[in-house]
């Protein structure tokens, strides 16, 4: 076995050091009637390079990847363009095969990656402070309640009907284990829901999402000073975190907790994960924060370093007191997330997003051309939901016989709710010709 | 001095060897790296993109935005700055990492691969399922080998880590109970050695966290445990092999009194690897246990995740698994995505799990075959027992008889010489090496736990042992200030972590601002 150095004289002179004759001697603590004499039977054995590449290339060939089709599809995970260098950079073995930080002087390498990545998040979300990430945006969002919970002593959570129903129903399961309230309103895809009416003296925290799931982009200032009136938290869910380089951020329009999935940048959609949690709050909050926080300090010498902090709020600490049980999270995926950022800069980043507006204005308008099509957006960022004269779901399966993914059929996120309701996201990677191809399909099958 | 044809010297220079004072900070190949906010150059960009098309905005009465802050910095610039932050990093492509309960073992590159074929790495999780057959029958695949090295009937793929893994198991048990009717059962029995992680899982939960004491041979105390059964018990979160390295001797015991009593066993599964393919858990009575693919099944930890935490289910808990999950049946593979008009008892996480760490962990047990895996497990074991022989004359083991995967020290054999678990790990850092686990478990003082994994040779093995060894004598020969002082090879020597607690800095400032201040 390739990955196996020990030799059999190797394991026979370490035997010989214990001072037992085989290594099912060592097992002997086992219940005997649980120790198995040989290998599991019904799986096969130990398999080569070339043999277990073959056998996972056929699995992937059975796939469509997206990129291979005109493809438009959204709903919380983004295909963008990512650079060579991304990945490169991530594959170093120093980063790659690293554990969580614990032991600092030898660890700085992660430690200011996520400095910066705390840094980066807090800029783009316009917020005080961010941590070292979550495990994707929906658990985010989750623990973001929770948190507004801790700090307010209430119980109740208000979720916008524009929030992605996933991060809805890891919310609600959360909320019923954990034991708080969650008031759902339903799903709206033409807005216009009043979340304040929601609101009363036990309610710690209001969950709005922008751009919201069906792709409209709000100005929540007005929302968060009412909240901030009742005594309750504005929780902002961001999904496209490109939209960030756009759109006035959460934090400018009062948010207190920002929960965000960062996927769009550097990293692969990935049939869904692993992704990458955003957390960023008010300065103030910073103690009732979930998960892992690097901060800088100096070392012996007196010269600047990092160091994972605040642990005091962690369960290998705390224990049954923790703010979290959270402990791994997803460094990787928030390196990846950086070196993009960092590629991207300040110019890159900006019209990124300007592109990305661009190319949906552009989809939007040809869409609205094509009979039985309604575009319900006025604003949207880079994805927006169109109204069909018959059940989306058919619609796609028919595009996909075509080779063109579609959008995401409302009904799929909705259990069956919205049936003729179709979201459509374009990115940079989205050319002329992939639009021809979707509204020539789409006027063929309506 | 020696020369060659050209008149360059080949010699090795003078003797001096005292580390110089340079003037750029840098030594050799260790370099000083600024913030890369402190790398901006306004305009700069380390990307090309097409021209943005004049338009009317659609925005709606959200205002664009202005500025954001980030930095510019051309693509080399950038390649640089996080090669050489990833100097900064030990890793195990590096060298021996015996992280006790973390499991620390090589991450083959065929896995990385398959994970970026583009049939995987470039499918949207919302595809037409008819589009995504070969993702769905790979979870499929993994789903089945989980299955049946563990003996369990169901599964879960969806929980992101460990963690979550173990909030996934508990929340299953706590919609069992409800469906019993016995929501009253609010009492979870875990041990002292446990990770800290289970007692927060249980109280997040909304459970009493009740601790059971080990008894002096590292194992859950049967009397003690039982004594504290009762009809509001809803099960006992127990890690097997244990936080000690020992297998728990009574857990079929333990098992059927949990049993008896209504309750249910929560096996935390971080140790898997020790016995992954030479015992099926199932055969120890569990009802659900978590498998970190970032350590039996070596997807890499990536510097703290992403990880991936499936769990096994018995049949007892199998109706409540939450979705979404993969069916099979006549027109191919399909996803349940929603749980209402089920038992299902809701969903972790948006989407179907991690499927790149899925891919990884099915290349690396592919790779192994049943066969493999009863070596890995059986090397593991064998590893750690003999780091044990060789250390136990100089150091001292906390308890008797063979380990499993992984053996602990606590530091009484330091007793009197001054120097720390904490000094020890520093030095240990100065000789190469990662340091082992410390303080951990709490249930001896100064713990110093060592995993070396399978797939560490036998000469690896020796250095580290011989490294310890000669740090321990030295330790206890008086020499101190060595210890207190390491480690002095690193790019950073030891950081002041209580500064940074006590005035916490959690991101740049540009210096022309004030530093953030507390409210």
């Amino acid at each position: 076995m390739r990955y196996l150095p020990l030799t059999e004289a190797d394991r026979h002179a370490m035997l010989a050091a214990v001072g037992v004759s085989s290594v099912e001697d060592l097992f002997r603590d086992v219940p005997s009637a649980a120790r198995r004499s040989g290998p599991v039977e019904g799986l096969p054995n130990h398999a080569g390079e070339l043999e277990v590449e073959r056998q996972l290339a056929a699995m992937a060939g059975r796939n469509i990847p997206a990129g291979s089709v005109p493809s438009f599809l959204g709903a919380g995970a983004y295909r963008h363009h990512v650079p060579a260098t991304v990945d490169h950079m991530v594959q170093r073995g120093e980063f790659l095969t690293a554990y969580t930080p614990y032991q600092p002087e030898i660890s700085q390498g992660t430690l200011q990656v996520l400095f910066e990545f705390q840094t980066q998040v807090a800029l783009l979300t316009g917020m005080d402070v961010a941590n070292a990430s979550m495990y994707d945006g929906a658990t985010a969002c989750a623990e973001a309640v929770m948190m507004a919970n801790r700090i307010t002593r209430r119980k109740k959570a208000v979720l916008s009907g524009g929030l992605h129903p996933h991060y809805r129903d890891t919310t609600k399961t959360d909320a019923h284990f954990i034991g708080f309230d969650v008031v759902a309103m339903p799903a709206a895809p033409k807005g216009g829901e009043d979340l304040m009416a929601q609101v009363d003296a036990d309610t710690a925290c209001v969950v709005v999402q922008n751009p919201d799931v069906f792709g409209h982009v709000r100005d929540y200032t007005a929302l968060a000073r009412m909240c901030q009136a009742k005594g309750a938290l504005l929780i902002v869910v961001v999904t496209e975190a490109l939209s960030l380089g756009l759109l006035t951020p959460p934090g400018e329009m009062g948010a207190d907790i920002v929960a965000a999935e960062g996927q769009s940048l550097g990293n692969a959609l990935s049939f869904g994960g692993p992704y990458v949690g955003l957390f960023a709050v008010k300065e103030k909050y910073v103690r009732q924060m979930p998960g892992r926080l690097c901060g800088q300090t100096v070392d012996a010498d007196g010269r600047r370093g990092f160091v994972l902090t605040l642990s005091t709020r962690e369960q290998h600490i705390r224990r049954e007191k923790a703010t979290s049980n959270i402990c791994t999270n997803a460094g990787l995926c928030a390196l990846a997330f950086s070196i993009h950022l960092s590629l991207l800069g300040e110019e890159g980043f900006t019209n990124l997003a300007r592109l990305n507006h661009a190319k949906a204005v552009q989809l939007a308008d040809r869409l609205s051309g094509v009979k039985g099509v309604e575009v319900l957006n006025d604003a949207f960022f880079n994805e927006f939901t169109v109204t069909l004269p018959r059940d989306a779901a058919e619609v796609v399966e028919e595009l996909a016989k075509r080779r063109i993914l579609g959008g995401v059929p409302a009904s799929r996120l909705f259990a069956g709710e919205l049936p003729e309701h179709l979201i459509l996201a374009a990115t940079e990677t989205n050319t002329d010709s992939d639009m021809d191809a979707l509204t020539k399909a789409l006027a063929e099958v309506l | 001095m020696s020369m060659n044809s050209q008149g360059r010297p080949t010699g090795t220079g003078s003797a001096d060897s005292a580390v110089p004072d340079t003037v750029t900070g840098n030594r050799g190949l260790q370099i000083e790296e600024p913030l890369i906010f402190e790398q901006d150059s306004p305009g700069r960009c380390g990307v090309d993109l097409p021209e943005v098309p004049a338009m009317n905005l659609r925005l709606g009465s959200v205002k664009p935005r202005t500025r954001i802050g980030l930095p510019g910095l051309a693509e080399p610039q950038v390649v640089r700055h996080y090669t050489r932050l990833s100097q900064k990093n030990y890793s195990i492509d590096t060298g021996l990492y015996p992280l006790g309960s973390c499991t620390m073992k090589h991450n083959p590159r065929l896995n990385e691969k398959a994970a970026r074929l583009a049939g995987f790495a470039d499918v949207h999780p919302l595809q037409p399922v008819s589009t995504v057959q070969g993702a769905l029958e790979l979870m499929d695949a993994l789903a089945h080998w989980l299955k049946t090295l563990t003996g369990m009937p169901a599964v879960t793929l969806a929980p992101a880590a460990g963690a979550h893994g173990e909030m996934a198991g508990m929340m299953a048990i706590r919609a069992a109970l409800e469906h019993r009717g016995e929501a009253g059962r609010t009492r979870v029995l875990v041990p002292e050695s446990a990770h800290g992680t289970n007692p927060a899982t249980a109280a997040a939960l909304g459970f009493t966290v009740d601790p059971i004491p080990a008894t002096p041979e590292g194992r859950v105390d049967l009397d003690a445990m039982k004594a504290k059964l009762g009809p509001d018990v809803a099960g006992i979160m127990l890690t097997n092999p244990n936080t000690c390295g020992l297998f728990e001797r009574d857990v079929r015991a333990i098992a059927d009194a949990v049993h008896e009593a209504g309750g249910y066993f929560y096996c935390d599964g971080a140790n898997f690897n020790a016995i992954v393919g030479r015992v099926k858990p199932a055969d120890l009575g569990i009802d659900a246990m978590h498998i970190n693919l970032h350590k039996t099944f070596s997807t890499p930890h990536g510097g703290g995740g992403p990880g991936s935490g499936p769990v096994v289910f018995s049949d007892a808990l199998a109706p409540f698994v939450p979705v979404p999950y993969v069916v099979h049946d006549a027109g191919g593979f399909r996803l349940v995505e929603d749980a209402n008009g089920s038992t299902a008892f809701g969903r972790m996480k948006a989407f179907h799990g991690q499927m790149g760490m899925f891919i990884r962990a099915l290349a690396y047990i592919l790779s192994h075959g049943a066969d493999g895996l009863w070596q890995a497990a059986g090397d593991a074991v064998l590893n750690a027992n003999y780091v044990m022989a060789r250390l136990k004359d100089v150091m001292t083991p906390s308890f008797e008889g063979p380990c499993m995967h992984e053996c602990l020290f606590d530091d009484r054999f330091l007793k009197g010489s001054g120097v720390t678990t904490l000094d020890l790990a520093k030095a240990l850092i100065d000789e190469g090496f990662h340091p082992m686990t410390m303080y951990f478990p709490l249930v001896v003082h100064g713990a110093l736990l060592i995993e070396p994994t399978e797939t560490e040779s036998k000469a690896g093995i020796d250095q580290f042992v011989d490294a310890l060894r000669a740090l321990a004598q030295r330790a206890v020969s008086g020499d101190v200030a060595y210890f207190q002082g390491a480690p002095r090879l690193t790019p950073r020597r030891r950081l002041d972590e209580t500064a940074a607690a006590r005035k916490p800095v959690l991101r740049w400032t540009p210096p022309a601002e004030p530093a953030l201040a507390a409210e």
